[in-house]
């Protein structure tokens, strides 16, 4: 007989097997995760980016928001996933198999982790392509590494909350539609300061520009403490939030 | 083939003001089908979730595999597989990766989730598409997986919510055969249906469930007598007609009545 902790682990290594066939099975997870913030990236920076004047290289300009973007498409697939395993009875199985809360909802997190790490390692490899030069050092690219997976960490958590919140898998995905369209209404593909106004006191405040800021700064320019901490407090503060939420939620309708 | 596999006294649930079970008792012997038959929204499937400890009453007890569901959760999950009413594989996966997935849930050892596996595949006649996604199978195959995944653990006592409902008539015959072979073996099945028949085909002891109540218990044939205003009338041209009938039937009919003689 395993103990709790050595169970859970065991579990959570089982789910996350599942979770990344599903992963590797499902067209859309695959195509939003991976191609689509490519085929964004070929867009604002080949299609449109000589238009935009922001002072700088605009592949240089752009890659910390395509990143961003590319962790908020690739959570869509957890949402539908995670709501899936809720109304087709899946969890309720799994309970009664005394498999820990804690196994699935990690896994679910972790699969969205390694994916988006992946597409994000794809994306800059594109980006390298398409102009992108990044100034980081060592230290400066693990910083990258850190914003990113504590990004992730943060919206991953909040999908599975809507996931376990949402009534049926296709008002999941729509609950994850929002987080697709925030980085356009961030600086991510042009500064907040030439928005219209509204849209730019949003854009200067809203958590995504601090996290995009925070990037940009330690990959092509003077890495900024004050968004750095703006950025970690966000982060820390959505996975908060995403966390007790799913667990509230998990507790309440599983 | 003798004590209680399950037993429930007084089990209450509401949501809000909505009265779901009303007080539920029940007995069901080691070894036997026990089914639990009742209309949609009668209290059925909350019935299986409070025994198979996904639920908690607000009042009553229940004692499955001799351990309290409310008490000793895990040795009660330990004991039991659950079934539920709408197939609960990964479609994403083969048939046989499900069952895979179930054998590392367990903790089983690699080599023995294989062999249990591929015994369940063989028996419950899903080889052919054991490395198919179960997307792509039939609902009766998604059912017979189902159930197979569930039986992974070998589970003493197994709880089958509307195993047949959607399935076509072939697929329900299949099932059916499959359960009795389960009780051979010696499990316990407490079962949950819909149809009149299915309980009648199956089940050493029946329970009706109505608006979260028991409304009558025994065995079919029981229930059947019991059963007010179901009657055949015969009618009869001669009184030497009449007589032998009366004394074929003897004893299971109320008497003559209205007879003419011709």
């Amino acid at each position: 007989m395993m103990n709790g902790f050595s169970a859970t682990l065991a579990d959570s290594a089982t789910m996350l097997r599942r979770n990344f066939r599903h992963t590797m099975r499902n067209p859309l997870a695959l195509f939003n995760g991976i191609i689509m913030p490519m085929f964004l990236m070929f867009l604002m920076v080949y299609i449109f980016g000589d238009a935009f004047s922001v002072g700088v290289n605009y592949a240089d300009y752009a890659t910390p928001g395509l990143i961003l973007t590319a962790i908020c498409y690739g959570v869509g697939p957890t949402a539908i996933a995670v709501s899936s395993d809720m109304t087709t009875g899946f969890i309720n199985r799994l309970r009664v198999m005394d498999v820990s809360r804690a196994a699935v909802l990690n896994a679910h997190v972790i699969a969205t982790m390694l994916r988006s790490l992946v597409a994000i390692a794809l994306l800059i490899g594109v980006a390298l392509l398409m102009g992108f030069r990044p100034s980081a050092s060592f230290t400066e690219w693990l910083g990258v590494i850190g914003i990113v997976a504590l990004t992730v960490l943060a919206i991953g958590w909040l999908t599975v909350a809507f996931g376990l919140a949402a009534k049926s898998a296709e008002s999941a995905g729509l609950a994850a539609v929002p987080l697709m369209l925030l980085p356009f209404l961030s600086s991510a593909f042009v500064p907040a300061d030439k928005m219209g106004p509204g849209a730019r006191q949003f854009a200067e405040y809203q958590p995504f520009t601090s996290i995009i800021e925070t990037l940009r700064g330690l990959l092509t320019g003077a890495p900024s403490a004050g968004s750095a901490i703006t950025a970690i407090a966000w982060c820390v503060g959505i996975t908060l939030i995403g966390y007790l939420w799913a667990r509230a939620t998990f507790t309440k309708r599983a | 083939m003798n004590g209680s596999a399950i037993a429930a006294s007084g089990l209450r649930k509401s949501y809000k003001d909505k009265i779901v079970l009303d007080g539920i008792d029940l007995d069901v012997r080691t070894g036997t089908i026990f089914a639990l038959l009742g209309p949609n929204g009668a209290g059925k499937t909350t019935t299986v979730n409070v025994l198979t400890t996904l639920l908690t009453p607000d009042a009553g007890k229940a004692v499955v595999a001799g351990h309290d569901v409310a008490t000793e959760t895990r040795a009660v999950r330990a004991a039991i597989g659950v079934t539920g009413q709408f197939a609960s594989v990964d479609d994403l996966l083969t048939g046989e990766e499900n069952l895979l997935m179930m054998a590392d849930l367990l903790h089983l050892p690699r080599a023995e989730g294989k062999r249990i596996a591929g015994r369940l595949l063989d028996r419950f006649d899903l080889v052919g598409a054991a490395s198919k996604p179960a997307s792509s199978y039939s609902g009766g195959m998604r059912r017979k997986l189902d159930l197979a995944m569930t039986l992974v653990g070998r589970p003493r006592i197994i709880f089958l919510d509307e195993p047949t409902t959607g399935l076509d008539p072939r697929s329900r015959r299949t099932m059916w055969e499959i359960i009795r072979e389960l009780v051979a073996d010696g499990t316990t099945i407490f079962l949950t249906t819909q149809y009149l028949e299915e309980a009648d085909e199956l089940a050493d002891r029946i329970a009706v469930l109505d608006q979260g109540r028991l409304v009558a218990e025994g065995t079919a044939d029981e229930l059947k007598r019991r059963v007010p205003g179901s009657h055949i009338r015969l009618r009869f041209t001669d009184r030497h007609g009449l007589d032998v009938a009366a004394r074929v039937l003897h004893g299971s009919c109320t008497g003559p009545r209205g007879t003419t003689k011709s």
